[in-house]
This record gives C-alpha cells, structure tokens and sequence, in this order.
C-alpha cells in the first residue's frame, strides 16, 4: 500500500530524523513510502487562530498533495487530528466536502497506523532504560491513541514503561498558546514536568512535536539536562539521537 | 457583576504567583476529578444517559418558546407568578418591586449564580432590603466582599485559615480551627436569619415545564430553608433552565451531580411547586419566579446555541489544566473556565472578553467530561473566529498569520524561510542547543522556558539529499 507521509512542519524544521524514523518504520511494515515534496502545513495554526479562510487555503493544498495516496500518515496525533477531524468540518456545505471526507478517512496517526493498519510485526528499536508515556491532546481525544504506542513500545528490546501520575493532562503547549500566554504554558509544562521526574524514568516518549518542545524546554530550563525526551518513532526506529 | 475579563493576563499573572491559591487548587481538583471518575462508574450506559440528556436540552431548546410558555401556565395555576426579565436591571427591578410591595427587610438567599450575572445583592441593598448569603461557600465570600471563582464550590480559592480569621472578624467569637467547628459556628449565625427573614431568594437548577415546579439541588439544606420558610419566595433563574418533564429532569439528575462534585445524588433535591396550600403547614404565600433571558436568546439558532444546554455542574473548569492554574477569578465575570470562555464574550460582548476563548489550549478535556457534549474548544475557535471576522485581533497577529498562510501555500518561498530558520535557530542555540531567549513575537516562550534548538537541516533538504544519493 502507497503512504503518504505527512512531516509535519515541526518535525520539518526542528528533528527531520523523526520523519525518517517514520519512514523506516513504515517500510519495515511492508509499505510503500511516498513524500509529496511541496507539502508545508496542515493549516492548524490559522484553523486554531480564527483565520478559516487561510486554513482552507492549506487544506486543498494538503488534498491536492495526497491525491494519490492510499493513506495519509504523520507523525503527530494534532496535524493528523487536524486532517481527519477538522478538514470535513471547515468545507461544510462546501463542493470539496466528499474529498475532504475522503481524506479524513485515509489518514492515521502514525502509531495508530502502524498496530490497526500496517500490522507492524518485531520493530528495529533497542532502549536500555525505563521511560514513560505522555498522552498529547489531540493523539488521545481527537486520534484515540493510546495503547497503540505502549503497544509498540513493549516490542523494543531493553525498554521498560513505567507510567506517570496524569499522562493524559495536557502540558500546555497549545500551539500559538504556549506564545501569547507564555506563562500559564510554561506553568502547565512546569507541572507535567513534574509528573515525568517523580516517574523516575530516564526518558519521556511522546507522539507530538510540540509537546516534546515544550516539555523539552521547560525541563531543561529547570535545569534537568539528565531526562531525556524522545518521539515515540524514533525509540521504536533505534535512530534517537544525541 | 462588573466586567474584569479585559485584565485577564495580567490576574492571571498575578494568581500563578499566589502559593495559597495554588494549595487551595490543588488540593480540590484531586477530589473532583476522581470522585466524578469514581461516580461514573455506578452506571453502566453513562454515554447513552450523557446522549439522551443532550437530546433533552437540544428539543428544549429547539422549542424554547413553547416550553417556556407551558411552564408559565402550570405554574401561574398553581398559585406562582412568572416575570420575564429580558436583562440585569429588568430583573433586580422586579424582584426590588416585590421586595417593595410586601415590605420585605430581610432576604434569605441560597445559591445563584444568575443572581451574581445581575448583581441583585447590590440591587436589594440599594433598595434597603439586608441579604443574607445562607449556602456556606457564598455567605464565607458575602463576609469577604468577594465573588465566587468556582460555580459550585464558589469558594474553592479559599484556604481554611481564612475561613477561621474571616469567621473570627465578623463573628466575634472565639476562634474556630477544625471544618466541624467552622461550620457549626456558621449555622448557629444562619439559622435566626431564615427565621426572621421576609423573603426567601433560590435559583433553580431546573424549571420543570409540565408541573410549572422549580427544582433546586443542593447540599447544605439551607436551599429547602429559604424555599419554604419566609412568606415571600423568589426563584430567579434563566430562560433554558426548562426541562419538559419531571421524568427528564431525572435523567439529567444522574449526571449533574455526577459530574459536578462525584455524588451519586445531592443530599437535598428541592422541587417547588405553587403556594402554599389552604390547610398546608409550609410553604410560602407568595411564589414569584423570575425567568431572566440577559444574552441568552441572542445564541438560539447560532453556532453557540449548544452552550445553552449547559446544566452548571463544573466539570469543564474541574479538568480545565488553565482553570486549575490561575483559579476563576482571572476570567473576572461570573462563570470561569471553560464554559465561561464561550458565556462571558456571548453574554458581555466578544469585544469585552478578548483573551478568554483564546486562552485554552483546545486539549478538550473539557468536551470529553461534559454531561451535555457540549464541544466547547470548538466554540471557542469558532468565537476566535469572529475575533478575526470582527477585526478584533492585534494587527501584527493578523499580519504575522497571513505572511505565514502565504508562504506555507507557496513551497519554494516556505522550504527557503525553513532552511534558513533552521540554521538561524540552530546557530542560536550554540552549543548546549538550547535557546534561552526567542526575538519579539516569540518571546512569550521563553519566559518559562528553553526552546530546544533544531538540528540545523530541514527534512525536506536531507530528504532530497537522501533520494539523490540512493
């Protein structure tokens, strides 16, 4: 079957290798792997800002790209959100709504995608430590992603998953949020950073780019340059960097 | 109330750094949030009740007017009289006329928060007539000249200490330290005020349109004592409280509760039908019921009218990671968290509550905990829709949003901003790749935290590097 993936702007900019453990992923679950070049953005920052029009403007774009994919995955639970959940619903009544539709169908969460889809058997990844899992909003409430990560994580070799107290509070990132009320995001990262320490794993795997900025960010604000913060794609890729 | 919701960011500010408040948060939220999860669990098809009470409120609210007009019948034949108060003022007015005609000095209030959106308190002293705050929560804020933060716990921002200096000031006895004390001491001051007091004032958590009842749920007992004991009863409520049947108000009994405090069942469901009878012990002798709509009726039919099957339990704000960080006071009118942030700009004016549907993270906990499914993030987007239609947005966050829109449509123009991006934000971080402090615009970032620094290359140009090579 021919996947489409889709980067995700954050992964594009900030940790490419993330998109490549995607890729890796999916190739070793038997999937053709096509990455449509012109892509940028799924329109969520503007859909989330009030701006309709110019997230309508990007989703035709994200339809015209994906075309002629069998399926649409990214690795991130809010853009795939954004695609599935919210494309159908800003063309309404609209000519585009069927395809809109049609897409929203055909795209997955990339964990989602690897367990009920692509049926991924033994994974490449190798983590000898304990972490542990933070749900991201829009993976769990928007995707239902939550066993199929921890599922996956299970098959690495060495790897133990110890859970959090309040895995699934949000850590505040929240997209444009996390920029105009600056310090009630960082106190909401404050208080998931938290939850990660007395965890006491030795890393925090998620599924969302900015949830991984934000945490990332405020642990090492305060000072903790010891818990790592992984995306759930490169621990089950084995390609986790520095 | 008087509108503070335009200095939301700066009580927000203010309230992250209140140590006390955040022990009082914290402490409450555990509570609510495992209770509800607990209390759910006693009925098997939760989800279906959550639907059957969504599909109550919505034909309410379809057919608002005719439901409306049947709870005005049934309860005029029963002896009550119905006003209709199409604002604030129209409704202090009313219920100070009937204070007036009956020559009422002293009111007995239970809890409502209708009754805090119209500032009556304010509007009966005004008038001359003394209130008394009888639920607990609101007679601890009534002594400390503060509005509630929380629509059921109104007084959750409150550590006990308070309570026993506040107690201590007003009371003149000896100062009480344990709960059981405090709350003794609270009603030997309460009880001679329900006896005394000429009127009696309640809300109604439902109006029930086939009995013309009104229907009360509450803890303390202090609701059944205000409903019943003074001559004059007014209820004040608003206009999508009805509820067609008695037989549906028990299916949004068993979540409201539920979902507001993790009850199986309130310890007091009052419901009041009529006077007081020829021969009955109890009961008022006059029932004014006072039916305010104040913005209500401007959703029906709009993208909002969801938010008015809302029943008040409080769970949105209960699992709110905002509300639980900066209390209900920051959002400075009288319903907070996340119902508040769609109530507040629909009931005040959009132009006067800027910052509330903006400041959520649209994490939908909220949507997912609500009895009534009412999807509140999207209404927030869709308010911060009408912010951009209205131009009710900053220009620079206008003009920053469609120079991002237009480049992200255009892909040389956007892989070129990335690459270069990459490599500035890259080099900035130096070599701890962290960034400490982001240029204007971003900054808000940073004030709490690092930016991780990236890794110096887009995907899209090792990608095609990748493919060159294979």
């Amino acid at each position: 079957m021919r996947v489409g993936l889709f980067v995700t702007c954050l992964v594009d900019l900030m940790r490419p290798r993330i998109g490549f453990a995607a890729i890796t992923l999916l190739e070793s679950a038997g999937c053709e792997v096509v990455f449509p070049e012109t892509q940028t953005c799924c329109g969520q920052p503007a859909y989330n800002s009030g701006d309709r029009e110019a997230a309508q403007l990007l989703a035709r774009k994200v339809l015209r790209e994906f075309r002629h994919c069998d399926y649409v995955v990214a690795p991130s639970g809010s853009c795939s959100g954004m695609i599935r959940e919210h494309f159908p619903e800003l063309f309404r009544g609209e000519p585009e709504y069927e395809d809109m539709r049609g897409l929203a169908a055909r795209t997955f969460e990339l964990t989602d995608f690897l367990v009920n889809r692509a049926r991924l058997g033994d994974v490449p990844g190798r983590f000898d430590g304990v972490v542990t899992y933070h749900d991201s909003c829009a993976g769990l409430r928007e995707m239902g992603v939550k066993h199929q990560p921890r599922q996956l994580l299970a098959k690495v070799a060495g790897l133990q998953l110890k859970e959090m107290e309040r895995s699934e509070t949000c850590c505040g990132f929240g997209g444009t949020f996390s920029i105009k009320y600056g310090e009630i995001s960082a106190k909401l990262a404050d208080n998931k950073c938290q939850d990660v320490q007395a965890s006491g794993a030795d890393a925090l795997v998620l599924g969302d780019l900015g949830c991984m900025l934000n945490i990332e960010g405020r642990l090492r604000r305060m000072g903790d340059h010891k818990t790592r913060v992984l995306h759930v794609a490169e621990v089950l890729a084995g390609i986790e960097g520095e | 109330m008087q509108v503070r919701s335009m200095h939301f960011k700066a009580a927000a500010s203010q309230k992250l750094a209140d140590r006390r408040l955040q022990d009082a948060l914290r402490k409450t939220q555990g509570k609510f949030v495992a209770g509800r999860a607990q209390a759910i669990l006693e009925l098997e098809n939760f989800d279906e009740i959550r639907d059957a009470a969504r599909r109550i409120r919505d034909r309410v609210l379809e057919h608002l007017d005719l439901y409306l007009e049947q709870f005005e019948r049934n309860a005029t034949a029963r002896g009550a009289v119905v006003h209709w108060a199409e604002n604030a003022e129209e409704a202090n007015r009313i219920i100070c006329d009937i204070a007036r005609v009956h020559g009422v000095k002293k009111a007995a209030k239970s809890k409502s928060m209708v009754s805090e959106e119209c500032a009556l308190n304010d509007a009966l002293e005004a008038a001359g007539v003394q209130v008394v705050e009888t639920d607990l929560g609101e007679y601890i804020l009534q002594l400390a000249n503060e509005p509630p933060s929380h629509i059921v716990a109104p007084v959750v921002h409150k550590s006990k200490d308070e309570i026993s200096d506040l107690f201590e000031r007003h009371h003149q006895r000896a100062r009480k330290e344990s709960v059981p004390d405090l709350c003794r001491e609270a009603r030997e001051v309460l009880r001679p005020h329900f006896l005394s007091a000429d009127m009696g004032i309640s809300g109604a958590n439902f109006i029930v349109a086939e009995t013309g009842s009104t229907l009360i749920v509450t803890n303390e007992g202090n609701g059944r004592l205000c409903t019943t004991m003074p001559r004059v009863h007014v209820a004040i409520t608003g206009i999508e409280k009805v509820v067609p049947t008695l037989e549906d108000v028990t299916t949004l009994l068993r979540l409201l509760p539920r979902s507001a405090t993790g009850q199986s069942i309130t310890n007091y469901v009052s419901v009041t039908t009529g006077v007081r009878a020829p021969g009955e012990e109890d009961g008022p002798e006059h029932f004014h019921i006072v039916l305010v709509d104040n913005g209500r009726s401007r959703l029906l039919g709009t993208d909002f009218q969801a938010m008015l099957r809302c029943i008040r339990c409080g769970a949105c704000m209960n699992h709110c990671p905002v509300y639980q960080t900066i209390g209900g006071h920051a959002y400075g009118w009288v319903y907070p968290g996340p119902m508040g942030s769609i109530l507040t700009p629909s009931y005040v004016g959009i132009e006067n509550a800027l910052d509330l549907p903006n400041a959520s993270t649209l994490c939908n906990q909220c949507g997912v905990v609500c009895p009534v499914k009412i999807p509140l993030p999207e209404l927030q987007r869709k308010l911060r829709e009408k912010q951009v239609e209205r131009r009710l947005r900053p220009w620079t966050e206008r003009l920053a949003l469609r120079l991002w829109a237009y480049a992200a449509a255009q892909p040389e123009i956007y892989s070129l901003g990335a690459r270069l991006a990459a490599r500035m934000l890259r080099r900035m971080g130096g070599s701890e790749r962290l960034i400490h402090r982001l240029p204007p615009g971003a900054s808000g970032w940073t004030q709490g935290r690092d930016m991780p620094a990236p890794e110096g290359k887009t995907f899209h140009e090792l990608y095609r590097q990748r493919s060159a090579g294979r």
